[in-house]
């Protein structure tokens, strides 16, 4: 048993009342329900208010770059697959400057985690659009309304047969805790956009406006009809719905790959002997 | 130094096999104890255009690939046209009958009598080749057997019928090409490309992770790794875009994987935020950058030294690195294993800086001796449990024992931020401080390995060449030449550019009468660099910027031009 203790209680940069507190509660708890020691997780993220988190919880972590949280992941669970990689960084990380990245691993099917703290707005630079802003929504930056539609990352995920695909709200910690816990089991890529409040700055999605629309799949959901989840991952309005919508059991990155079997990169030693064997090909 | 070499090119559109004959041709030399340097032109299409592969080969030492051509094979008219200003007095071209162009030494090759398919026509050119040359045919034989047994015996006899055929008819139309030298060698060596020796290196190195954008002139490095890391369990990944690359190599580097990312200008350029991240990370990454022309895509097949600036200076902020420039193949390969040595050591990014000509230059080298080697540096993989374990533990010589996430019970934190010793993000500007001298403390150990330049030539020279890279041939070359004029010259080699340590060099700097720098680039960044460092101020720079390399004459021709 893992304790979510363990994990750490840490003084944040955050604002009382961020969407980012209940999100890093969810984590701890699903990470701890998963009985995973804090050694044998990783943390990326990239630069925001979200991809603070890894500093406020005790793991191993890289905490690299803006929009740059999923290519160190992939290398690290590339170079030890035994770490549990977990990634948190915010909608203008992830779908904004490293919106190549997120397709890139949709595709390569990586098994990460990605935990995107979806606020609709750029929290850390105050509050400038950002990919998931709504179309029209004003700010300081946009004062004639956000100009571009908003990217919807659950259905392109979809649309790309991503291995898991779910939405969360931070607002109802334990259904996002257990959402966080598929995840991590998923063999796969797994996608968690979860909509939390940014109380500084968007002053349109509020709590309040998530938690009217915020609903939970129907019981009898199937995640793995992909027409069913196209149309489900396209509600973003009036309901917004809960839960997985979309899995898959495409086989993860590497697994057809030799090289990738085995252990970490880290305790493979360079055979000599197979180097001289190499040069005689070039005699 | 007299001259015993031939300067073999052959030309044509990229798509009609020159390569595949000039791959078999130096192959064959090689194998038959001569010394070759292969320069290769190429456009930037799959088809078409006009390529050429030039060898020049000798049973003595060949440094530098030669302006003028001795034979031209020519695949198509174009070849001629070109050409046909650069050949030697003895030169003898070879192009099929249907090519006009009038010359005595010329022989007009019947080749669709000679082969029975038009994919015979490399084989044939071959046969024609090894007469001239008066190669043993039983190294061809057992080439073509090597790479046409897996088609079957019926194709390994055609070609051997073609080869023959070819030889024959070569012999009866006689054009009196004066037979190369015979070679003298026997010992085994092996034929390498640059990239080649550079994969090699990383591979010796330990280097088991690879993450690329493929760009000319540097894919090779990554195809080599690809083709033969496997086998010693390395793990490669094309990544989405130059960005992925270098941040992947990082989060694997992290991991323990040991790193090299290869790329060119454009894509390094792209690049340069995950080589900031590396030095304030303080992770281990070697980048091998082979030059082309820039600025922006330039001439994507061309060589060039003009990327030493963007490496010298890629990354925000001040952290360390040093930069090889490896100058031939066995640099190539032995400067590899030390960058990597060097990365895992200090913790910090490390280049190779290389260019299209030594990328794509094929020379017969002594098989790599790999007793030699030293273990590489590596991460402490103790499992023990460290509950006070700090990534950035602050330590007299700047550098942190560097363990790893997931092999024990302690925790890594790396930061992009400013951080604490525990890796932690902060904003205490007086630890700030602390950790930026922290990392520039390792410039010490940098510095206490410097590669010295090599100093070839007369000592108190008249004249003093001062060079890096690839350029180290055509330099030694040009020096020998003027030395047989009764010159006193001398050159000097960098092949590590980054850091300098001036009792290296500016003794003899200052010995020397005139010191001219040889260099690929439109400003003479390595003498800007030198000046810098040194306040020395060269007397002349002879540069060279139109993507090709340097050869002898270039730089004698410069020099006179100079004066």
């Amino acid at each position: 048993m893992v304790s979510v203790d363990e994990y750490g209680e840490f003084e944040t940069a955050w604002c009382p009342g961020c969407g980012n507190f209940q999100i890093l509660k969810a984590l701890k708890q699903a990470l701890a329900g998963l009985g995973l020691k804090p050694h044998q997780v990783l943390v990326c993220s990239g630069i925001g208010q979200a991809a603070k988190t890894p500093h406020y919880l005790k793991c191993n972590a890289f905490n690299g770059l803006h929009g740059r949280s999923l290519p160190p992941a992939t290398g690290a669970k590339l170079a030890n697959k035994n770490l549990a990689v977990v990634v948190t960084s915010g909608d203008g990380c992830n779908y904004g400057e490293g919106g190549n990245h997120f397709l890139a691993a949709v595709r390569r099917n990586i098994n990460i985690t990605l935990l995107a703290h979806d606020n609709q707005i750029y929290g850390l630079t105050k509050g400038q659009a950002s990919p998931t802003t709504l179309k029209g929504q004003k700010t300081k930056a946009q004062p004639f309304g956000a100009p571009s539609d908003a990217f919807n990352p659950v259905a392109v995920a979809v649309a790309m047969h991503a291995g898991f695909v779910a939405r969360g709200f931070s607002g109802n910690v334990d259904h996002l805790a257990d959402l966080i816990q598929q995840g991590i089991q998923h063999e796969g890529f797994s996608l968690i956009d979860i909509s939390q409040p940014c109380v500084s700055f968007n002053k349109v999605n509020t709590f309040g406006w998530y938690k009217e629309r915020c609903k939970p799949l129907p019981e009898d959901y199937d995640p793995t009809d992909w027409g069913t989840a196209m149309n489900t991952a396209m509600q973003f309005g009036e309901t917004i719905p809960q839960g997985v919508i979309y899995k898959n059991d495409r086989p993860a990155f590497g697994s057809n790959i030799p090289a990738m079997q085995g252990e970490p990169l880290a305790r493979r030693n360079p055979d000599l002997s197979v180097l001289a064997e190499i040069l005689e090909e070039y005699a | 130094m007299s001259d015993t070499s031939v300067n073999i090119v052959i030309g044509g559109e990229a798509g009609q096999g020159l390569v595949t004959v000039g791959d078999f041709l130096s192959k064959a030399l090689v194998r038959a104890g001569y010394e070759i340097v292969v320069s290769q032109d190429y456009m930037s299409r799959v088809r078409g255009g006009h390529n050429t592969y030039a060898i020049r080969t000798s049973p003595d030492p060949v440094l530098a690939p030669k302006d003028e051509i001795d034979i031209l094979v020519a695949l198509n008219a174009e070849t001629v046209s070109l050409h046909s200003d650069a050949l030697s007095e003895r030169a003898v071209v070879l192009a099929d009958e249907s090519v006009s162009f009038e010359s005595k030494r010329r022989l007009k090759v019947p080749f669709k009598e000679l082969i029975p398919k038009t994919i015979f026509e490399n084989t044939a050119a071959l046969g024609i080749l090894a007469q001239l040359l008066c190669l043993e045919k039983t190294w061809f034989h057992r080439l073509i057997e090597e790479t046409f047994s897996k088609k079957g015996k019926e194709i390994v006899q055609q070609n051997i019928d073609v080869f023959e055929g070819a030889f024959a008819w070569s012999q009866e139309n006689d054009v009196s090409f004066e037979c190369i030298a015979p070679a003298t060698r026997t010992e085994k060596r092996l034929r390498l490309h640059g990239n080649e020796a550079i994969a090699l290196g990383a591979l010796a190195a330990g280097v088991n992770f690879c993450s690329f954008y493929p760009m000319t002139p540097s894919t090779s490095i990554a195809l080599n790794l690809i083709a033969k890391g496997e086998r010693m369990g390395l793990v490669a990944e094309q990544a989405e875009d130059e960005i992925a690359a270098v941040n992947m190599a990082l989060g694997a580097s992290f991991a323990g994987a040991c790193v090299l990312v290869p790329t060119s200008g454009g894509g390094f350029a792209l690049m340069t935020e995950g080589v900031s991240l590396a030095g304030m990370t303080e992770t281990p990454v070697v980048f091998a950058l082979a030059m082309r022309p820039g600025p922006a895509t330039g001439l994507p097949t061309r060589t060039a030294q003009s990327d030493l600036n963007l490496v010298l200076y890629a990354g925000h902020g001040d952290f360390v690195r040093a930069i090889f420039t490896p100058g031939d193949i066995e640099e190539c390969f032995y400067l590899t294993w030390k960058a990597v040595d060097l990365a895992e050591r200090v913790q910090s990014p490390m280049f190779i800086l290389t260019d299209q000509f030594l990328a794509d230059s094929y020379r017969a080298v002594a098989p790599f001796d790999l007793d030699s080697l030293a273990d590489v540096t590596k991460p402490d993989l103790s499992e023990e449990p460290d509950s006070n374990y700090m990534r950035y533990a602050m330590t007299k010589n700047g550098v942190s024992p560097r363990k790893l996430p997931g092999f024990g019970e302690f925790l890594v934190i790396a930061d992009s931020d400013e951080h604490t010793q525990d890796g932690h993000i902060t904003e205490d500007l007086a630890v700030a401080v602390d950790m930026a001298d922290k990392r520039m403390r390792k410039m010490d150990i940098l510095k206490e390995v410097i590669v010295p330049p090599t100093l070839d030539g007369d000592d108190i020279p008249e004249l003093l060449l001062v060079c890096f890279g690839s350029t180290k041939g055509a330099a030694l070359e040009a020096a020998s030449m003027l030395r047989e004029a009764g010159g006193k010259v001398a050159v000097i080699h960098f092949s590590q550019v980054y850091p300098l340590d001036s009792a290296h060099f500016l003794d003899v700097f200052e010995s020397a009468d005139r010191v001219v720098f040889v260099e690929g680039n439109v400003t003479g960044q390595f003498a800007d660099l030198v000046r810098k460092e040194t306040g020395f101020e060269a007397d002349d720079r002879i540069l060279r910027y139109d993507g090709l390399p340097f050869t002898a004459a270039y730089i004698i021709d410069r020099l006179e031009a100079t004066r």
